[in-house]
């Protein structure tokens, strides 16, 4: 007998009672554990207010650069106050601010009928801007054009007048705010976009593949477009803040902040300093038209 | 025409060769790539610094933070479920259903992909039981994810550790736990030290789980519900909004260097076990 | 004697958690999703290629088979690579470059895979527009990376199933006068086919479970592809790209996405554990 053999009978000299009784009271309580995960996951959810030690501001991530910039402002002054701004886009935030997983939603499109309960916060006016790559020569594209291409009827930029080459169109995702804005202003009723366009998730992933493709076009918030792209007109009007105002600029939406109840307190003392001159004039800088005017 | 055997044979070694010397050449092309650009970013300041302007400017320390937080908090979690795990198949059962199971569900469970991972967390931590993006919905989600490392490496590293040593104290009359945390778990000890580092490793390189579960917020996390963006997520957020690519590859050469290191930390420890009782 | 049962029991309660988290990922990706697909019926969510989810469109039939076209990709360029740097060190090099290179290949695993997606927009995604044509963004891009993504599953794999089978096998082969490759050929691969292809099936599951990497190369329209230049939209990507901003349907949508890619998974998992057991 080797050693290891001794050692294999040795480890199972014991009584099997030992092993056996008691067993299935374990596997009881383990799956008794699982279960009331479960049930707790199941029916806990949507009323539990959710652990939030700070202002918690989820949704549209066209919103988001502009939420960091306020609040980074906001908790210079104020630095006994936390904000944690969130990505997820418009439809997520404004879930977020109806489960109350967020004090605040941030909202690129308008509220629907289900979800008007809600209070609604306009805080700044925001144009979409076509863009197309700094190299590309382009200038205007007429509002039937843009529903043309991104309907997938026009694909070479032959068909608008520039040297034959397929357009690398590019959309955002579904329930995008961008994306919906975008659908409502520009593609009309059935806004319909074809599914041989690239998607990306982000205004800026859609700018840095514009800006890297010299035959690329895409839509972006205006307040983020940079030098590396080229944001063109859309009937012979460029998107300029003055555009936005006068309501010359076709392709404008409202940023909303969505909240069950405006909570007294940080909150509400943040939303105030957004509305403030000081705010307003931080999103003008960005790129973005206030809303007081 | 045939061609003559020991010609072939030439070729083919001369063409498997060339192949795993184009693999070599990607390894060294990716980390040369990313350290020659991202090394020159890494200062001290931009380790200590606050991200600013959505991480264009100033340095990565919250996302530093967050990664440390996370990964300690997936780590504290999963050890003692992992280890526990592996003792119980390795000294107190037979081969039986009870360990068919546990393997099977180890098995699987590190074949889920990340994305799937990120569903779960988002839903059950995230949603239903009211976490929010936060610290503790993702170091819960990724402790999941490297339980099974974990109990592989363990149950490994206990296996190797001699019968004999558990036989001789058996016959001083020591009881089996006591076997077990004087002599096994000590013995085996470099072994889970490594099935432990190889899971930092994997957790400080995740994004698509902690991108759902543990959100993107730039601040500096304080407590267990705060979200937190963890280096991988800043990196993924940087270069792919195009905010800033030197903060991008600083961050990036960063990240890479110390999941190799962990790595190669984690390898030679193994091989010096493996030595030692082999 | 108590304290070593309690001790027993609770080892037994901890040993359980990782089946009790695959249990508790199943039920909740299932509850999430199964209502959508209920709603949609099955068939038409996977067998129809229209979805705008938010106006009621579930058809995920392009994803599954932009998935599967990737994955056969990445296979068509990791296999090969992965067996030949598989053979090189198993067969035809002495122990201690074997020791050497078998870790250093290995390290392909730990670098992340949003460093992969990075590279290769940066590299690959360019050479693809300037050289090939379309945007670059593509099938071809998401294969090449996924192709090199699974390459240390592969490698460290097969050399276990090659370094497993005797040398006995080796040694006859040589003696009867074949040359080290037709041993290679004849006798060590067959020998090891099972490890192989179990290498193989669990590269594939990697490949079909990537997210991020794939999210950045590899373009995600939504169009079945009629050429490897054209931009695809996987599974894993669907997910990601619209996880964060759905609600309602949309999001169950998803997790039913998440549910065929768990099932195909599993599959994929269940097939190579299978073929290990019945060696």
């Amino acid at each position: 007998m080797s050693n290891q053999d001794i050692f294999r009978s040795a480890r199972h000299l014991k009584p099997a009672l030992f092993y056996r009784a008691g067993r299935p009271a374990v596997l009881c309580l383990f799956l008794g554990c699982l279960c009331g995960l479960v049930l707790a996951g199941c029916w806990r959810g949507p009323d539990s207010p959710g652990a939030v030690r700070a202002i918690t501001i989820a949704g549209s991530t066209s919103v988001q650069p502009f939420a960091e910039k306020l609040a980074e402002e906001y908790m210079r002054r104020h630095s006994e106050v936390r904000i944690d701004i969130q990505g997820g886009g418009s439809s997520a935030g404004i879930y977020a601010a109806q489960q109350g997983v967020a004090d605040l939603g941030a909202s690129s499109r308008e509220l629907v009928k289900a979800e008007k309960e809600l209070m609604e916060i306009p805080i700044a006016y925001d144009g979409i801007a076509i863009i197309v790559n700094k190299d590309n020569p382009l200038e205007n594209l007429s509002l039937e054009q843009i529903r043309q291409i991104y309907q997938g009827k026009i694909t070479d930029w032959a068909e608008l007048g520039l040297p034959s080459h397929s357009i690398h169109l590019i959309t955002r995702e579904e329930g995008s705010g961008t994306r919906n804005a975008f659908e409502e202003l520009a593609m009309g009723k059935e806004a319909y976009i074809t599914p041989a366009a690239l998607v990306q998730d982000s205004n800026g992933s859609v700018r840095e593949i514009v800006a890297n493709d010299p035959h690329a076009l895409g839509y972006i918030s205006m307040g983020l477009v940079e030098p590396r792209v080229r944001a063109i007109a859309v009937d012979g009007v460029l998107p300029t803040r003055e555009n936005v105002k006068n309501h010359s600029y076709k392709l404008v939406r409202r940023f909303l902040l969505v909240t069950q109840e405006l909570k007294p307190g940080p909150c509400q003392d943040f939303v105030n300093f957004i509305l403030s001159p000081k705010g307003q004039s931080l999103l003008e800088t960005e790129g973005l038209v206030g809303v007081a005017d | 025409m045939r061609l003559d055997p020991r010609l072939s044979q030439i070729f083919m070694k001369a063409l498997l060769w060339a192949l795993t010397g184009f693999t070599l050449f990607i390894l060294v092309f990716i980390i040369v790539n990313i350290s020659v650009k991202g090394l020159p970013q890494v200062t001290l300041s931009f380790l200590t610094q606050e991200p600013h302007d959505m991480g264009r400017a100033g340095g990565i320390f919250s996302a530093i933070v967050a990664t440390a937080y996370v990964t300690f908090l997936a780590i504290l979690l999963a050890t003692p479920l992992g280890v526990g795990s592996a003792i119980y198949l390795t000294e107190y059962t037979k081969e039986g259903w009870t360990t068919r199971i546990i393997r099977f569900g180890a098995e699987c469970l590190a074949g889920v992909p990340s994305i799937i991972l990120g569903l779960f967390g988002f839903v059950l931590f995230v949603m239903k039981l009211g976490f929010g993006w936060s610290i503790l919905s993702g170091g819960l989600t990724l402790a999941i994810m490297v339980l099974p490392i974990i109990i592989r490496t363990s149950e490994e590293a206990i296996k190797a550790v001699p019968p004999e040593y558990r036989l001789v104290c058996f016959s001083l009359g020591l009881t089996k736990w006591q076997t077990i945390t004087r002599i096994v778990l000590p013995s085996a000890l470099p072994g889970i030290t490594t099935g432990i580092m190889l899971s930092v490793g994997r957790s400080l390189g995740e994004t698509a789980v902690l991108l759902f579960t543990a959100g993107a917020a730039l601040r500096t996390p304080l407590s267990l519900f705060d979200s937190g963006r963890t280096m991988a997520v800043h990196f993924y957020i940087l270069a792919r909004e195009g905010l800033s690519m030197p903060n991008a590859y600083g961050t990036a050469a960063i990240l890479m260097i110390s999941i190799l290191l962990i790595n190669v930390a984690a390898y030679t420890l193994m091989q010096r076990l493996m030595k030692r009782y082999s | 004697m108590k304290r070593e049962v309690f001790i027993e029991r609770v080892l037994l309660f901890l040993a359980l958690s990782s089946i009790g988290s695959l249990l508790l990922i199943t039920i909740f990706i299932f509850l999430e999703g199964v209502p959508l697909i209920a709603h949609a019926g099955l068939k038409k969510f996977l067998l129809t290629s229209h979805w705008a989810p938010t106006k009621g469109h579930f058809g995920i039939l392009a994803m599954i088979i932009s998935s599967i076209l990737v994955t056969l990709g990445a296979m068509v360029l990791g296999v090969p690579l992965g067996l030949a740097c598989a053979i090189s060190l198993a067969e035809f090099s002495p122990e201690r470059v074997k020791t050497l290179l078998k870790p250093t290949l290995e390290l392909l695993a730990g670098i992340p895979s949003v460093v992969y997606g990075f590279l290769g927009v940066i590299w690959l995604v360019p050479l693809i527009r300037d050289y090939l044509g379309g945007p670059g963004l593509s099938l071809l891009a998401g294969s090449v990376i996924l192709g090199i993504m699974i390459l240390p599953t592969i490698i460290s794999i097969s050399i276990d199933a090659l370094s497993a089978v005797p040398d006995l096998y080796r040694d006859g082969s040589i003696a009867l006068g074949a040359t080290n490759w037709q041993t290679v050929r004849r006798v060590v691969l067959p020998a090891a086919r099972s490890g192989i292809i179990t290498a193989v099936i669990l590269g594939m599951g990697r490949a079909i479970g990537e997210t991020m990497a794939v999210i950045m190369v590899a373009g995600n329209a939504l169009k079945i592809p009629t050429s490897v230049l054209d931009p695809v939209r996987t599974l894993t990507s669907n997910i990601a790209l619209e996880l964060a901003y759905a609600t309602g349907r949309h999001r169950e949508a998803l997790f039913a996405t998440g549910i065929v890619l768990f099932v195909i998974i599993m599959i994929l998992n269940f097939t190579a554990s299978a073929i290990t057991r019945r060696r």
